[in-house]
């Protein structure tokens, strides 16, 4: 424990907290952490936070953030740490150290002995510090949690292999076709090709929003390696807009056949095993 | 005179990264009124580059510029910097088909194809900044 953090040092500080409420309320309101807010929702946070650090500091909990002291203002944190979790920079994340400043001033400007003033200035800075600790702490596990999430939906939304008829594969693929995803999604279609003996692959890109050089160098090759199975692969959903951006990158699909459209392909697909769609003349009659 | 407004500055270290710069673009290109094949190519560029930048460059940024003529033209400026080898033989990196890592060879020169202007400074053991430039076709709003 550090010097000068004895109770009657916690108690002066708490009570000082408690007679200058308002004061800290109104100081604190003004700082960039709650200003995004409506003065109403401002001023109900500084408020509940302002009570949590002073139950955190009377049950000497000052130093620890994951004490439960702490636990009192998680939902003021959480609000903080919901705020700041928006642009990929993080540069405009509300920071708790703009606390410190209005709250030390008002304490050193009270009339008491310069010791005091010392051991009360650490303790409220150590809290302030916790707590930035703290609603850190919150705000990298809430970005992991949200991109371990992301990734394995888009994992899973990349995979399905779908047979269309006996001998016709079709792969969706959608959105960014990353290195792990094309990955994956390549595999499981080989595999599928040998499972199911399959003649035609169809690569459906309609919902992917990009074809870069990564990308097509993934189709190309999933292309060769399904040829080597034995199966003819279609690339099919090119749109407008994507096919004008290929050519001016250079990309060049080659002997890949491609159709416009999933349901051209199919009917590609099926010339190639030798069926033909044609209208039932009895139904028609 | 011309006005420029930095809108965004990106860090590219993980793969992510790469994800975060396309949807940065594309944030940026749809709110000045790029249209649907000016934001694919835009957001094809942008990946190409920051996956350079992670690949070759070891790591770096993208910085997503806005400038403002006086003539009232509004252009997107994506600018990628690394600290990573550069490049010895810009002519070669800028050849279609060459690639010193097994890709295709497409992307360095396929952004120059993509971009309105074009700026590319580098120097053996120097870093690596690439500079593109898509104007906006109609006055942007704002
Ligand atoms: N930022 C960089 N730093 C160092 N070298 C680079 C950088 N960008 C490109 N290069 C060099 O230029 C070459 C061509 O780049 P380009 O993007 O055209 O091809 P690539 O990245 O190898 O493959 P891909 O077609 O998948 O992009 C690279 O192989 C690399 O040697
Ligand atoms: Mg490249």
């Amino acid at each position: 424990m550090t010097a000068g953090t004895g109770q009657n040092i916690r108690d002066r500080v708490a009570q000082f907290l408690k007679e200058n409420r308002s004061d800290i309320e109104r100081a604190w309101a003004t700082t960039p952490v709650f200003t995004a807010r409506r003065p109403a929702d401002a001023a109900e946070e500084c408020a509940e936070l302002l009570t949590g650090l002073r139950h955190v500091i009377e049950t000497g909990g000052e130093e620890d953030p994951s004490a439960g002291g702490l636990a009192t203002v998680r939902p003021v944190l959480a609000s903080l740490a919901a705020r700041s979790a928006g642009g990929p920079s993080g540069s405009d994340r509300p920071d708790v150290t703009v606390l410190k400043g209005p709250l030390l001033r008002l304490w050193r400007e009270q009339d008491l002995p310069e010791d005091i003033v010392h051991s009360g200035d650490l303790v409220l800075s150590n809290v302030l510090n916790t707590l930035r600790i703290a609603l850190l702490e919150i705000e990298l596990s809430a970005g992991t949690e949200t991109i371990l999430a992301q990734r394995a939906q888009l994992t899973e939304l990349s995979t399905p292999v779908i047979k269309l008829w006996d001998g016709i594969l079709a792969i969706p693929l959608i959105g960014t076709l990353d290195s792990t995803r094309g990955q994956i999604a390549t595999e499981s279609l080989l595999e599928q090709i040998v499972a199911q003996q399959a003649r035609v692959a169809i690569l459906d890109i309609t919902g992917v929003t990009a074809v870069d050089t990564l990308v097509a160098q993934h189709l190309l090759k999933t292309a060769v390696a399904a040829r080597l199975m034995g199966a003819e692969c279609i690339i099919s959903g090119i749109r407008p807009q994507i096919a004008q951006t290929m050519v001016q990158l250079g990309i060049d699909l080659g002997e890949v056949a491609t159709r416009a459209t999933l349901a051209d392909a199919f009917g590609q697909a099926l010339r190639v095993i030798g069926l033909t769609v044609c209208p039932d003349e009895r139904g028609a009659g | 005179m011309t006005s420029v407004l930095t809108v965004q500055e990106v860090r590219i270290n993980e793969e992510i990264d790469i994800v975060h710069v396309r949807q940065a673009v594309r944030e940026v290109a749809v709110s000045i009124g790029f249209s649907l094949v000016e934001q694919t190519k835009l957001v094809t560029a942008a990946s190409e580059l920051a996956r350079n930048t992670r690949v070759h460059g070891h790591g770096g940024e993208a910085k997503i510029d806005l400038e403002k003529a006086d003539d009232g033209t509004t252009t997107l400026r994506l600018v990628f910097t690394d600290n990573g080898p550069g490049i010895a033989d810009v002519e070669l990196a800028l050849t279609d088909g060459y690639s010193s890592a097994g890709g295709l060879g497409l992307g360095l020169s396929g952004a120059r194809r993509l971009a309105d202007e074009f700026d590319l400074r580098t120097a053996p053991g120097e870093g690596t900044t690439v500079s593109v430039g898509f104007r906006a076709r109609k006055p942007a709003r704002g």
